[in-house]
Order: structure tokens, then sequence, then C-alpha cells
């Protein structure tokens, strides 16, 4: 079931919330969770979800848990603040995917985990609608 | 510190083994590699398995295997790394007899994968990489390969047919190897016309997951002296780390814990990688071969499809790789791979490579990945008259 790890997930996951440094601005995502001393140098910080595509595949061979959206195309996004991140991409098909290309973060469901559990949501990204 | 010697090896073919259980097969390996040697003279037992608990859902191999090889009571445990599990648990093994707790150790690397199905032994093998970040999207280590893949023939300026010489190698060479998987030879033609697995990896740019187990005994220097030579010594041996998540890295195209631990194994041996005679990679896909080879310095960044492209990956190139059909052809054994590339080292070493023997192949170089890179260890194996 892993409740608890999805809820603990929900702001990266929901609304890409990660952390920026107080003082030189670095922005890092996910953030991992640091001792007390180091979280006051890091203050929560919502990414703006745009990027370009690093790279991509196409998944055929999904893993358990994945064959109803396969093929699904998958993608390495790097953000514009600086992080990469992997994310599946949605509305779009593979040919009109290019590396380079604009994108934009939308929430979308990763997971259904059967009847006795969770239905996961997240980011995943589509071709970007307007210029940022 | 002492030297450290392979003393003896053994294997089962790599295959789908539908009537064995992974215990079975360690044992069957073991008790070629003990040969005359009883099981009673090992000091501890290193048992490689990367998916065991994921696919028998079983836990301490390590103890089920010593039992079954008559070695019951002896310290065992299982190590596990993804698939750089089997050259973890040699490298344990190494420093066990290296700094004298031991005299003589055994290493068995094991897998079972082909009592589940696809589906599940994907997310099998998706446990290397990061679960939270990268497998909730849905990715496979497959997946992510393709994505270096694409990369780097965006950077690189090649096409996704450069990466063919890797598998023609790898089945030229397994069809000599009757431990491999597959013994038939491929063309560029058929690569090229294979189907797609994850874009722009098609079917035969990608090893098949198959059951296994091979084990090597290590013994220090003064045993060693005492059994038949040629003499196989451990010159180096290293493991390194990356972040288990691939996005997490500066540069991904560029495989750092198989640089540090490629280097480090290398100085201890006092060798630079153009001393090494033979050599045996994670070769799951050609992409990922080409991005070993450059990390570890056997080819500038962006030149290792050229090397493939000119021949060099051959027995009689400058950098033979997968001599006894690498993962390709010799099949993905996933946490036994690491020890199946020290027995095809092995082989060459002793001149008994066959229709794949390098000739006068002294220095050896194995290393495996496990992840996507995220833990590589690398072994420098020289042969010795004692």
């Amino acid at each position: 079931m892993d409740l608890a790890k999805h809820w603990r997930l929900r702001a990266a996951r929901y609304r890409l919330e990660g952390h920026r440094h107080r003082t030189t601005s670095e922005v890092r995502f996910p953030c991992e969770p640091t001792p007390s001393t180091v979280a006051e140098e890091w203050e929560p910080y919502t990414l703006s979800g745009v990027g370009t595509i690093y790279s991509f595949s196409v998944v055929r061979q999904p893993p358990a848990g994945y064959e109803e959206q396969a093929p699904y195309i998958l993608a390495l996004v790097r953000l514009a603040e600086g992080p990469m991140i992997t994310a599946q991409l949605t509305d779009c098909d593979p040919p009109d995917v290019a590396i380079d290309m604009p994108v934009e973060m939308i929430t979308r469901r990763l997971r259904d985990l059967g009847p006795d559990g969770l239905i996961v949501y997240g980011y995943k990204f589509r071709p970007r609608l307007v210029d940022a | 510190m002492q030297q450290v010697y392979i003393v003896g090896t053994g294997q089962t073919p790599v295959a789908e083994h539908w009537e064995r259980t992974a215990v079975s097969l360690a044992a069957e390996a073991m008790a070629v590699a003990l040969g005359p040697v009883a099981p009673e003279r090992v000091g501890a037992l290193y048992v490689a398995n990367a998916l065991g608990s994921a696919l028998q859902v079983q836990a301490q191999l390590g103890p089920a295997v010593a039992a079954a090889a008559g070695m019951r009571g002896v310290e065992a445990y299982t190590i596990e790394a993804g698939g750089a599990s089997g050259g973890v648990a040699l490298r344990q093994a190494y420093l066990a007899v290296a700094g004298g707790a031991c005299d003589l150790v055994v290493v068995v690397g094991v897998e079972k994968v082909t009592d589940v199905l696809d589906g599940r032994l994907e997310a099998s093998l998706a446990l290397a990489a990061d679960v939270d970040w990268e497998v909730a999207q849905g990715a496979t280590l497959t997946a992510q390969w393709a994505m270096l893949m694409r990369r780097y023939i965006h950077d690189y300026s090649c096409e996704a047919i450069d990466f063919a010489p890797f598998p023609v190698n790898a089945h030229a060479n397994g069809a000599a190897n009757p431990a491999a998987l597959y013994r038939f030879p491929v063309s560029v033609d058929k690569v090229r016309a294979s189907a797609p697995i994850a874009d722009p990896l098609v079917m035969l740019d990608c090893a098949t997951a198959a059951d296994g187990a091979a084990a090597v005994v290590l013994a220090g220097e003064r045993l060693a002296r005492e059994l038949p030579g040629p003499h196989i010594r451990i010159a180096g041996s290293a493991v390194a780390t990356d972040t288990l998540a691939l996005h997490s890295r500066p540069d991904p195209l560029w495989l750092e814990a198989a640089a540090r631990s490629a280097a480090a194994a290398l100085r201890a041996a006092g060798l630079a990688p153009a001393d090494v005679d033979v050599l045996e990679l994670t070769d799951m896909h050609g992409i990922t071969a080409t991005l070993a080879l450059e990390a570890s310095g056997f080819a500038e960044r962006g030149t290792a499809v050229q090397l493939a492209r000119e021949g060099e990956l051959r027995p009689s190139g400058s950098i033979p790789l997968a001599t006894g059909g690498g993962c390709k052809a010799r099949g993905d054994t996933v946490g036994a791979n690491g020890i199946y590339q020290v027995l095809d080292l092995v082989r060459q070493l002793r001149g008994e490579g066959g229709k794949a023997q390098v000739p006068g192949a002294r220095t050896a170089f194995a290393q495996c990945l496990g992840g996507v890179g995220t833990t590589v260890a690398t072994h420098v194996l020289v042969a010795e008259q004692l």
C-alpha cells in the first residue's frame, strides 16, 4: 500500500516542490531529507514546471503495473531551474518528440494500485503550449 | 596483504533451467570449481545474487547454498549490488584473502530469472534504479540505456546501426562457447531488421536474461603455490558508486563509477588501459559497452563506436571484448555476470579460448555495472607462473 510513502512525496509529485538554497539560489529536486542544520540553509521552492527534453525512449516492455500504459514515452527532462528529472511524456506521439523540445509539467495518473490500493498521481510532461 | 589467486572455476550453462533451483545451480558450479578440494577447507562463501529476494521471495541465500554445497556452518552471505553483485562479491572475497582472514574462499554468482513473466522480471531489474523518482514513472533499465543511446547519437552525430558491431562481435564469439545461451552469429542487417524494444534499442541490441551460476575459488599465495599452474592473480580490485538516479548526474553520458573503479583497479595492477590484452564489460547493449569503454580509458569520448566499426572488439583487435559472448550472447545472468566474466577471462589467460582466443593474452580486465553504472566493480587479472 505504501500509504505513508506516497503521502510523504506529495509536495514534489503534485506541484514539483523542491528546495532552493537561501544564499546561492541553487535549486534541487527532488529534495533529500537533510539534517536540521543543513535544512536551515534550504527553503521549499516550487519549480516552474517548464523544461526541455534531454533524451527520450519509447517503453514497449513495461514493468508489472504499467502494462496498460505501454507503449509510453519516457524522457529525461532538463528543468528550467537546472535539475534533471525522469518523467513520462503525454499528449504527444513519439514522432512529435525531439531532443531540446520545450515541455511543461502536467499532473496525471501515474499508477493504479488496484481495488485495495491507491491511485497514484504525479507529474508528467507534455509539449509546451505557450512560450515561457 | 598477501597476493590472491584464482585456483578453481566452475559454471553451469546459461540457459532456461526450468527444472532447477538457484541453490542447485550454485552448488553445481561450486562443485566443479572446488574439484578435489574438500568443502571443509573453505573459509568463507560469498553468494552474489541480485534478484532472489524479488523473484524467489527468499532471503538468506548464503546459508542455503552453503548447506547444499556441503559446507553447512561456514561463514556465508548474499551480496546484492544489482548487475554488479558478482564483482562486488569477488571484491569481498579478495579482501578476505588479501587481508589474511582466510586462505581459501569461494565466490558463486547465481541468478534464476525464468520463473516469472516478463513484467515482473522488468520490475525486479528496475529495483536497481531509483524506485521513487525513476521507476514510479515507468522507467526500466533498458529504457534508461535507450535514452543514453539517443543522446549519444545526438551528441556525437552517429546512427543507431553504428552500435551493431557490439552484438555482432558478441554473437560471433558466443557461438564458440558451449555455456552460452545463444550460439549463432548475427549480421548487421539482422540487427537492423529486428523489432524495437525501447527506441532506439532494437531486439538484437539487448541482452536476454537467463538462469545460471558461476563460481571461483580464491587462495592466498602460499596455498596457490601447492596447486598446479598456470596461476591467475587478481592484480587489481576496486568498487565505486554513483547516484542511484541517472538524472542526478551532471553528465549522464559519463559513467563516473566506471571511471573511478577502472582507474583504481588498473593503478593497483600497475597497468594502463593499453596494457590490457582482453576484456569483459557489462555489454547489455552496445551503448552500455560504449560508455564503459570510454569511462574506463579504452576509448576517447565519442570514439568507441568508431573503434567497434573498425573491428577492434574482435579477438584480433586492440580491445578484444566479450570473447565468451558477453552479456549479449552468453546471456544476462544479472548478479552472476561478474563471475561469468571472470571465467571467460581465465579461459583466455590459460590459452583455452578456442576460436575466440586472443593470441598471447596475459592481462585481463573485468568490469560489471549495477543499474545504469550506480555500482561498478572492476578487476584486473594477470597470468603468472609461480
